[in-house]
């Protein structure tokens, strides 16, 4: 094969991955708009915390240490131990789950039959206050998170590439292990809402929230419910781009950069988000690649946007989204 | 009992309509006006202008902008931050390349050229809606950033890639450049302001804004009525880009004198405009005015507390800053989700029976 190829497959393949990560955003928003018809914009913040309270645990940092520090004039620090990732996991799980108690009891039972575009606000409002919390919480500073995932240069991928083209392919094994993940998590995900009562009733509410609460389903628990499960997911972006590119507020614009794969998908499908995804990811990458080096570059921060537009003068509910019918 | 429009007559129609009915309204509008162009600019120094003023007054320009688009119109935009740059980028292209028009012409003028990319990102709104435009305005905001740090000659080829206001006077006054005087940019400012609430209200009211409000409140139905729905949509990103461009050129050359486009007019901006207008209100011009001085007030009030008062880390400080402003636009949300603007209607309504509430 000629080298530009090679190289084409090479970034497609990356791209690819990088799609598996947009999707596993993109998932929580659909999750939660299916069954409540909020946009969460918080989605990403939701990530960026998760992944600091995981790397916070995991160091045994003291919560608010710098607020208790300030008020109180002293200097702590941390509690001087560490935590095993996976009981850190689970303590940022049942983080995770407070939060969507506290999220639904404070904020969404008040706005319930609102516009969807004050929904909207809130969630955004709701990001700027966790983003403060988490920061207040645990500190600013750019933090790396270890949880024990592989990383670094795939030897074998490179390896069997090179025997056969002549041109070892560089893969991340974070990425190969985040494609796993997610594959693992989407798995897991139909199977609960298909073969579970609690999944059975996450769908009820998805079609019609009435008609769930005339037989009988609670709405404040499948709320608490898809909020939690959007946290885990958020829990797992969250570790997945931390390990990535380190734990930062930058985390929190992948939330930005779901909302074109979303718009791509429709915003009430699974499968499109995934799909989604995967056409942003490699779109992007690919679009670098060809044209990227013509117009100066970078041009990752608006591809996927200018994508989605395009797509959507065509077709406006998106590839899988249900077909929107108009009546005055 | 002092707020009535018992025994004000009205005898003409011009009278009927007016923007403020009731005399104590009137009154006090007057006093607003002449307080700010009277006794305002003697007694300023450079901090309000800078910390103050100046960001409440080009913000509330903006904020009147997308209000057209999104309180009147209905079409939500995150594409604020874009459109002021591109405001700002054609101010600074213009005064560059003509040195000798007048400064205000031209802070017009990149408002018209805003007007016109405006109205190219708002085609798609003939076919998109809803959450979905306003993502699809994303694109705008991230391509138009994108645009101006990687294309040399919109900042001439300058080598920190930033764009600096050069020095220009209105009548012998220096309005940009390094050195200014605190008043004189103050003043004109508010001209603009004045001007821009006064069109806004005067358009609101008309029929073009009658049309607006027909395709917000139900756009097939107002196609059916007859609403060209092609020409009130983008008119209204035309207008509505207009005065975010017009604020985005005074952004820059007055307020900032100095700005990156990154940094200045990233997505932070299209959501704060944005979050002045719903917290001021959607649909309303005062609510406008109110929105952006309760975003600008807030973190510095905060910062002084803080900061100043109990001697925080400024870090820290940001980090409650951010909490208190997520934790009030949800409040607000719930408590009134139309705004300030609505909570002053209910007011008025209250202080027009009292004392004697049935």
């Amino acid at each position: 094969m000629p080298d530009q190829l090679l190289f084409a497959t090479e970034v497609v393949l990356n791209g690819f991955m990088a799609g598996v990560l947009y999707a596993l955003v993109a998932l929580g928003f659909v999750l939660i708009f299916k069954a409540s018809g909020i946009f969460n914009y918080a989605q990403g913040v939701m990530a960026l915390f998760a992944a600091l309270t995981l790397v916070g645990i995991m160091d045994g940092q003291v919560p608010f240490a710098p607020l208790i520090n300030a008020v109180f004039g002293t200097n702590i620090h941390g509690f001087g131990w560490t935590v095993p990732a996976l009981a850190a996991i689970l303590i940022t799980m049942v983080v995770m789950v407070i939060f969507a108690i506290v999220v639904n009891w404070l904020v969404l039972r008040h706005l319930v039959n609102q516009d969807p575009i004050i929904l909207f606000m809130a969630t955004i409002g709701l990001a700027y206050f966790l983003e403060g919390l988490g920061d207040m919480m645990w500190g600013s500073e750019i933090k790396t998170l270890d949880v024990g995932l592989p990383q670094g240069l795939n030897s074998w991928i490179d390896e069997a590439t090179f025997n056969i083209f002549g041109y070892g392919f560089y893969i991340d094994n974070l990425d190969i292990s985040a494609a796993i993940i997610a594959a693992i998590l989407v798995t897991g995900l139909v199977a609960f809402s298909q073969y579970t009562k609690q999944g059975r009733a996450l769908r009820a509410v998805a079609d019609d929230h009435q008609a769930a609460l005339s037989v009988g389903i609670s709405l404040n628990f499948i709320w608490v419910l898809t909020w939690s499960i959007a946290g885990f997911v958020a829990l797992v972006a969250g570790v997945m781009w931390g390990a990535k590119s380190g734990v930062q507020f930058s985390l929190s614009l992948i939330a930005l950069k779901a909302l074109p794969v979303l718009m791509l998908g429709g915003f009430t499908s699974i499968p499109g988000a995934i799909v989604g995804g995967l056409i942003i990811g490699v779109g992007e990458k690919l679009f670098e690649f060809l044209v990227g080096p013509l117009v100066g570059g970078a041009t990752e921060n608006w591809f996927a946007y200018v994508l989605a537009l395009i797509f959507l003068v065509f077709r406006p509910q998106g590839l899988f989204g249900e077909k929107i019918i108009e009546r005055v | 009992m002092l707020y009535r429009e018992a025994g004000d007559f009205k005898s003409s129609y011009a009278e009927d309509s007016q923007t403020f009915p009731i005399r104590l309204d009137r009154r006090a509008y007057v006093a607003l006006v002449a307080v700010a162009l009277v006794v305002v600019p003697f007694v300023v120094n450079d901090y309000w202008v800078n910390a103050v003023l100046l960001p409440l007054l080009i913000y509330a320009i903006a904020a009147l902008g997308l209000n057209i688009l999104t309180g009147y119109c209905g079409q939500v935009s995150l594409g604020t931050g874009g459109f002021m740059a591109v405001g700002a980028y054609g101010c600074y292209k213009l005064m560059t390349a003509f040195p000798d028009i007048n400064i205000a012409v031209l802070v017009i003028l990149s408002g018209l050229i805003t007007a016109a990319v405006g109205m190219l990102f708002g085609l798609p709104s003939l076919r998109i809606k809803g959450f979905y435009l306003a993502v699809a305005t994303l694109a705008a905001q991230f391509f138009l950033v994108w645009l101006f740090n990687r294309v040399p000659w919109f900042y001439n080829y300058s080598a920190s890639g930033q764009i600096s206001a050069p020095e220009r006077t209105l009548m012998g006054f220096r309005i940009t450049g390094p050195e200014t005087q605190a008043w004189a940019t103050y003043l004109f400012t508010l001209a603009f302001v004045f001007a821009s609430a006064w069109i806004c209200r005067n358009l609101t009211r008309g029929a073009i804004g009658r049309r607006w409000m027909a395709i917000r409140d139900m756009d097939i139905a107002a196609e059916i009525i007859g609403v060209d729905p092609l020409r009130a949509k983008l008119s209204a990103f035309g207008v509505s880009s207009f005065f975010i461009g017009v604020s985005g050129a005074l952004f820059f050359a007055v307020y900032l004198g100095a700005v990156e486009v990154g940094e200045a007019f990233g997505i932070d901006k299209s959501f704060l405009v944005l979050f002045m207008v719903i917290i001021g209100g959607l649909g309303s011009i005062l609510g406008s005015f109110l929105g952006a001085a309760f975003m600008v007030l807030l973190p510095v009030l905060l910062k002084n507390l803080l900061v100043g008062g109990l001697g925080w880390p400024t870090d820290l400080a940001a980090h409650l800053e951010l909490m208190i402003v997520g934790g009030l636009i949800v409040f607000f949300l719930i408590v009134e989700p139309h705004g300030l603007a609505q909570l002053w209607r209910i007011t008025k309504e209250k202080l027009r029976i009292w004392p004697f509430p049935h």
